[in-house]
């Protein structure tokens, strides 16, 4: 089966929308050459008009995606970095997102913004390393972050087609995933449906995003002390709670692995969601970001930083001693 | 006659002044919350630069935006409903003031944050051309959105894109209080020509060489040319905001203010038509504004139980608060 990795899943994602609908155009910066490398080629198939590379004025155009979906078109916004998120949270949350009330349903805003390389990047320090897509969710705009290269495909698919803005994370640690992927099977995933990626007994694990993979790893490693389920929401806003309730019935515990800072990150949103209508046998954990964190610069540091492997091997081993 | 350009014009500037003296007067009575930010004495630049416009072409209006939706041409007791909050509104009780829009007849809105839209609008100036919809568009801003980084952002979009948007710059002297000497460093003009933008300077209160500037602009628009900045001086005749009215805030003396009103659209306009011609059309916008008021108070408010409505335009629900 040939393989398939998550950015070229991008690609192709984009490639396919571009073809299926003329509607659908890129703006960001350095798309034309593909600097991110999720564009590479675009250009050539669509022309100018469909992959406009951008002077780097980021309210500018992640506004100027907001009138072109007024006017009908189903723009793409590529960011180089997670953190000009911040810069256009204005343009995104007071005006792409808040249209369709203010209006009174007039009108529909179709943007997807794209971040390819959300999270660390290992050695890129402060201003490029942060993962802010539980602000999004806070402020109720579709937010996915895929985990796997078909995911990452099905969802990107999803996004462009759905008619409000959805933010894309595509973390920097999943970029170089490979999976076996027969190409005709490469489907649209709908949007705010999670998914279990490894059935188990004693305890359910949500991981976010590249964090799936460590979940699945921590798993195995605990497989002969622990039953782990893995559940892999997919699309933090709106949450598949219906699925997860489902598996927390089952297992009864609950850790979530969540790449936020701590305070009003997914991770306490999931939880107490959950705690709204399902009992624990054991109070549940969350693994995340400390509060406020800025990621540091020395790889040591911003390992530190970030929610990992062994944290969320103690957090299962003490939730499975904790009783209620 | 009473269909000529001066007469149409006089009509607009006419209705927007009655329907900002009725808006007044409804804040005062409790029936409009929130206040409004009243388009006194600049009705000239609305009424000037959408008589220069076509049916289909776009504009954004601000939070002082009533006379920019008016003058696009949207209905004065759906837009009066919309102040009072009612479902009858033109956005269903659902933006109020500062986000009046009527997307049927190319406004975009009125935008609250300032110096947001010109870059909103020139992405849809694009799209719609892309579409093969030739479309132009006007976006409307104040003296304090120059010093925006959006909006200067906006500019430099649209000029090397070469989007064929009009920047309207309603000078009107202050952002709030904040007088244009201690905010504007270099000129408003100049803002745009570093961009390569032309731009001119044009008195505001006289709505027909609004009209003209804006006429000859539009022509070289739609002839392919890029965007162009007008600068209308003018005056605000009343406060910033109705607020103003409870808590005198001390930034212009009463002789300026007198100075400043002594050059009234209005009455500029209004002497180009027969006394007759001007009595026509008093008695008509009065008529229309009665008609206004009465629906706008008729309609009914909006059910609590649509609150949520329209926050998704997919369809999403989201979950409740309690
Ligand atoms: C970005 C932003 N900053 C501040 C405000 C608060 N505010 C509302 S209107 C206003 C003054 C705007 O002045 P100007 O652009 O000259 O328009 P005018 O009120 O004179 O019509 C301010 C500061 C806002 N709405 N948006
Ligand atoms: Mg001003």
């Amino acid at each position: 089966m040939p393989r398939l990795s998550y950015r070229k899943a991008l690609t192709r994602a984009l490639a396919d929308e571009m073809t299926r609908d003329e509607a659908v155009f890129l703006l960001g910066e350095d798309i034309r050459v593909g600097a991110s490398n999720v564009t590479p080629g675009l250009l050539k198939r669509f022309g100018p008009d469909r992959v406009r590379d951008t002077p780097l004025s980021e309210q500018a155009f992640t506004s100027f995606a907001t009138g072109a979906a007024l006017a009908g078109l189903r723009p793409v916004v590529e960011f180089q970095i997670p953190s000009l998120l911040f810069l256009v949270f204005e343009q995104i949350v007071n005006h792409a997102h808040k249209f369709p009330m203010m209006t009174g349903g007039q009108c529909a805003v179709p943007v997807t913004y794209l971040v390819p390389g959300s999270g660390s990047r290992t050695g890129w320090a402060g201003q490029h390393s942060d993962h802010p897509y539980s602000l999004f969710a806070h402020v109720g705009i579709v937010t996915v972050v895929p985990a796997t290269p078909a995911d990452a495909y099905g969802l990107l698919v999803s996004a462009i087609r759905h008619d409000d803005p959805v933010v894309v994370f595509a973390p920097a640690a999943a970029l170089d995933v490979r999976d076996d992927v027969d190409f005709a099977t490469l489907a649209p995933v709908p949007l705010g449906r999670g998914v279990v990626r490894r059935a188990g007994d004693d305890v359910t694990v949500v991981a976010v995003g590249h964090l799936v993979h460590d979940a699945l790893a921590v798993a195995e490693e605990l497989a002969d002390q622990v039953s782990v389920e893995v559940f892999d929401p997919r699309t933090l806003y709106p949450f598949d709670l219906d699925a997860l309730v489902d598996s927390v019935s089952r297992t009864g515990r609950l850790v979530v692995i969540d790449d936020s800072n701590r305070s009003c990150g997914i991770a306490a949103e999931i939880i107490t969601s959950v705690l709204e209508r399902v009992p624990l046998t054991a109070p549940p954990r969350r693994v995340t970001r400390p509060d406020g964190a800025v990621l540091p610069f020395a790889p040591v540091l911003d390992r530190a930083v970030q929610p990992g492997r062994e944290q969320l091997a103690a957090a299962i081993q003490l939730t499975m001693k904790d009783r209620r | 006659m009473i269909d000529a350009v001066p007469a149409r014009l006089y009509r607009t500037v006419r209705l927007i002044r009655r329907f900002e003296e009725r808006a007044i007067a409804l804040v005062r009575s409790g029936h409009i919350v929130g206040g409004i930010h009243p388009y006194l004495g600049q009705e000239g630049i609305a009424a000037g630069v959408c008589a220069a416009l076509g049916e289909g072409d776009l504009v954004t209006g601000t939070h002082r935006g009533h006379g920019h939706v008016l003058a696009k041409g949207a209905d004065p007791a759906r837009m009066m409903a919309e102040l009072c909050g009612r479902e009858t509104g033109l956005n269903r009780g659902r933006g109020g003031s500062m986000h009046a829009a009527d997307l049927s007849i190319g406004v975009l809105g009125a935008n609250a944050i300032v110096g947001a839209s010109p870059a909103i609008l020139t992405g849809a100036v694009w799209a719609h051309r892309r579409r093969g919809n030739p479309v132009l568009g006007a976006s409307f801003f104040g003296d304090g959105a120059v010093n925006e980084g959006m909006l200067l952002e906006a500019f430099n979009l649209a000029a090397l894109w070469r989007v064929p948007v009009l920047l309207v710059c309603e000078n009107n002297g202050y952002a709030t209080t904040m007088p244009v000497a201690g905010a504007v460093a270099g000129t408003i003009t100049g803002r745009a020509e570093a961009f390569g933008i032309p731009a001119v300077v044009v008195d505001g209160q006289d709505p027909e060489a609004v009209r003209q500037v804006t006429a000859a602009a539009v022509a070289r628009m739609r002839d392919g040319g890029g965007p162009e900045l007008v600068e209308a001086r003018t005056y605000r005749f009343d406060a910033h905001h109705t607020f103003e009215h409870a808590v005198r805030l001390d930034y212009r003396t009463p002789q300026e203010v007198a100075d400043g009103r002594s050059r009234d659209p209005v009455d500029i306009q209004g002497a180009r038509l027969s006394p007759a011609d001007r009595e026509a059309i008093d008695a008509e916008v009065e008529a229309t504004l009665d008609a206004a008021v009465a629906f706008a108070l008729a309609g009914p408010e909006p059910d609590p139980a649509g609150a949520l409505d329209h926050l998704y335009a997919s369809g999403l629900t989201a979950r409740g608060g309690s």
